[in-house]
């Protein structure tokens, strides 16, 4: 019970902070492109909970999720939003880019598939120190189409390298159904042929996903080299803000919504975890969120005088 | 001692590899074969598979796992068979190595060092000939060598192994088997500063890379004409060391760029427009460039040799400005 209630309480907390940032945005106070996870929340979630401090995570443009369930404190990531100097980026990154070296978050990479090879290479490093990590790779299933998925898979087996791929296939890449993109539909398979194991998962059940990465991790810790898990799962809100959602129609929303993994897992913790249980949970994290958002507003932005800081290091050869 | 520019390369990664545990070579052929010019031969027999790793032909995943291995306490050397192939990892070396550093709020360091081959003279045609240095050159956040001479082939690697940040090498395929004396003693350089290869008081010829030995020997057949010409190395192309550039153009009062790019929003414009910037008025006239003609590199020797800066055509360029054409 104590392991579902952390769970549900990581679930919550993305989902309303999320919903926050979406209002946040059509007031605009946050800017740029906002991708949202609702409805995938059970993937980060039940990954996540399975990697150690010492692991390292890789992500995506859609990576609130990742970075609340990796641990990176919501402030820092709601000041990232408002693109304060407190933000996980110090605000030059934004929504699509949450970095954080103390939690090992390698960023959100918006370049669909170039997160990949940056995975393969921190488990090199692993590798070749003798290091019993993994490194979570998130990407999309629009990333299975891309060059990057095909070269490093192929890589990461042959060198047998430490990395857990985390297929999140929501059935769109941005517009792009699914079968519209891939010939083959069978993700684990294509995967599997480049000698890695590969398994697909019920991506809306948190406790499903958690169970498959437990496993992975294992197998990746005790050298077996690479897995992947095509978790199939849905975004329930458009690509991101300015997505009209012309391409896919309300039932097959509605469908997926009845799935919500955050109602699946509440359900699954009756009759011991009650509504006032709820209620005490969602007030807490709507408390944390209130905190965040008073936190980002109240923080300074970045001098303009500081532009080309970072371009390069800060020390000279 | 005699030795090669190759050889000279071979053992600057050499030395890299013994005094630096982190220190690893991949690439495509790197290994078993010894390098597709021959630059890492013997390497896999003295530090062994993990460290001299020969990847699969994937440029974006190996690059990018240079990349990787740097972020997570590595420093890693890659090489990439040519320029022309570096385009397939263009997208790791741009958004992520020159990036993250800064989107990152400087969390991220990638402390890579990327090495490849550039350049034209082989008849190799259009896909192994370009140089396209100038473009990575372009790139805030990366650092950009070009090692024209025995002493920089045997000295940068290690300084672009300490640099903090991302350093691309490009090496000439006309240089490899460049021979001549090196000090027994020869190690690292400095890599932030230009070098004067050749005093001279009556024009500046700045070049670099595979070029260099054209100018010299442009500059050889000037004096036997009476012309003294200054010639300038750039050896670091990103950040371009404008002060040397600069401080040669005051004293002879004209200048001639030569680079092996194309000359349309290439380097060679970056260093007309900052001489025109900022010593205009020391001119006694325009500055000329001689560039690879634009078109791709074609196969046939007599066009190949008519695409590309020559020494005849450097120092034409040369007496013009210093004559008045």
């Amino acid at each position: 019970m104590k392991e579902e209630l952390e769970l549900l309480r990581q679930m919550v907390r993305i989902r309303r902070f999320e919903e926050r940032c979406a209002e946040l945005y059509s007031s605009a106070q946050i800017r740029g492109f906002l991708h949202l996870y609702v409805g995938e929340e059970a993937v980060a979630t039940g990954v996540l909970s399975e990697l150690d401090p010492q692991d390292s995570v890789v992500s995506t443009y859609r990576d609130h999720g990742h970075a609340l369930a990796r641990g990176v404190p919501m402030d820092a990531v709601m000041a990232e939003m408002f693109g304060k100097v407190t933000g996980c980026s110090r605000g030059r990154g934004g929504s699509m880019h949450l970095f954080d070296a103390s939690h090992r978050l390698f960023g959100g990479n918006a370049i669909v598939g170039g997160g990949l090879p940056i995975a393969a290479g921190l488990a090199l490093g692993h590798l070749m120190r003798g290091e019993p990590r993994v490194v979570a790779c998130f990407f999309g299933e629009g990333a299975a189409a891309e060059g990057e998925f095909h070269e490093v898979l192929n890589l990461s087996a042959l060198w047998r390298l430490p990395v857990l791929f985390c297929c999140e296939n929501n059935q769109y890449a941005m517009g792009t159904a699914f079968a519209k993109e891939h010939a083959a539909a069978d993700l684990a398979l294509r995967a599997g042929s480049y000698g890695l194991a590969a398994w697909s998962v019920d991506g809306m059940d948190v406790l499903a996903v958690k169970e498959s990465a437990r496993r992975a991790a294992e197998e990746i810790r005790a050298g077996g080299g690479p897995c992947l898990l095509e978790l199939r799962t849905y975004r329930f809100r458009a690509h991101s803000m300015y997505d009209p959602e012309r391409y896919r129609d309300k039932e097959e929303v509605a469908h997926w919504r009845d799935l919500d993994p955050i109602d699946r897992l509440r359900n699954a913790m009756r009759p011991e975890f009650t509504d006032d249980d709820l209620a005490a949970l969602e007030a807490e994290v709507a408390a944390e969120i209130d905190l965040a958002v008073a936190t980002a507003e109240a923080a300074d932005v970045e001098p303009v005088a500081d532009l080309t800081r970072f371009v390069t290091s800060e020390v000279t050869p | 001692m005699k030795t090669t520019y190759r050889e000279a390369l071979r053992e600057a990664i050499r030395d890299a590899m013994r005094r630096d545990d982190r220190v690893f070579l991949m690439g495509e052929d790197v290994g078993s074969y010894g390098g597709c010019y021959a630059v890492s031969l013997g390497l896999l027999e003295e530090f062994g598979p993990e460290r001299v790793r020969d990847t699969p032909l994937s440029e974006s995943a190996f690059v990018g796992a240079g990349i990787g291995a740097a972020l997570n306490g590595m420093r890693p050397i890659v090489e990439i068979m040519t320029v022309n192939f570096s385009l397939l990892a263009l997208d790791q070396i741009l958004n992520n190595a020159a990036t993250l550093l800064h989107m990152s709020g400087g969390q991220f360091a990638v402390p890579v060092v990327i090495r490849m081959t550039t350049g034209a003279g082989r008849q190799l045609a259009a896909q192994h000939s370009h140089s396209l240095e100038g473009w990575y050159a372009h790139i805030p956040g990366l650092r950009v060598l070009a090692p024209a001479t025995l002493e920089d082939a045997r000295g940068m690697v290690w300084p672009a192994l300490c640099d903090p940040d991302p350093v691309l090498i490009f090496e000439h395929n006309g240089l490899y088997n460049l021979a001549g004396e090196l000090a027994d003693d020869a190690g690292p350089v400095d890599i932030t500063r230009a070098a004067v290869r050749r005093p001279g008081r009556d024009v500046t010829l700045i070049t670099y890379g595979g070029s260099l030995t054209k100018t010299l020997a442009a500059a050889d057949d000037l004096a036997a004409g009476g012309i003294e010409a200054e010639v300038v190395d750039l050896r670091t192309l990103r950040p371009l060391d404008s002060d040397t550039v600069l401080e040669c153009v005051r004293k002879t009062h004209r200048a001639v760029v030569v680079d092996e790019g194309w000359r349309s929003g290439g380097l060679s414009a970056e260093i007309a427009a900052r001489i025109g910037e900022e010593a205009l008025y020391d001119l006694d006239a325009p500055v000329r460039r001689v560039c690879s003609a634009e078109v791709p590199i074609p196969y046939a020797r007599h066009l190949e040799e008519a695409a590309l800066p020559q020494t005849a055509s450097i120092a034409a360029a040369a007496r013009e400005v210093v004559r008045g054409g």
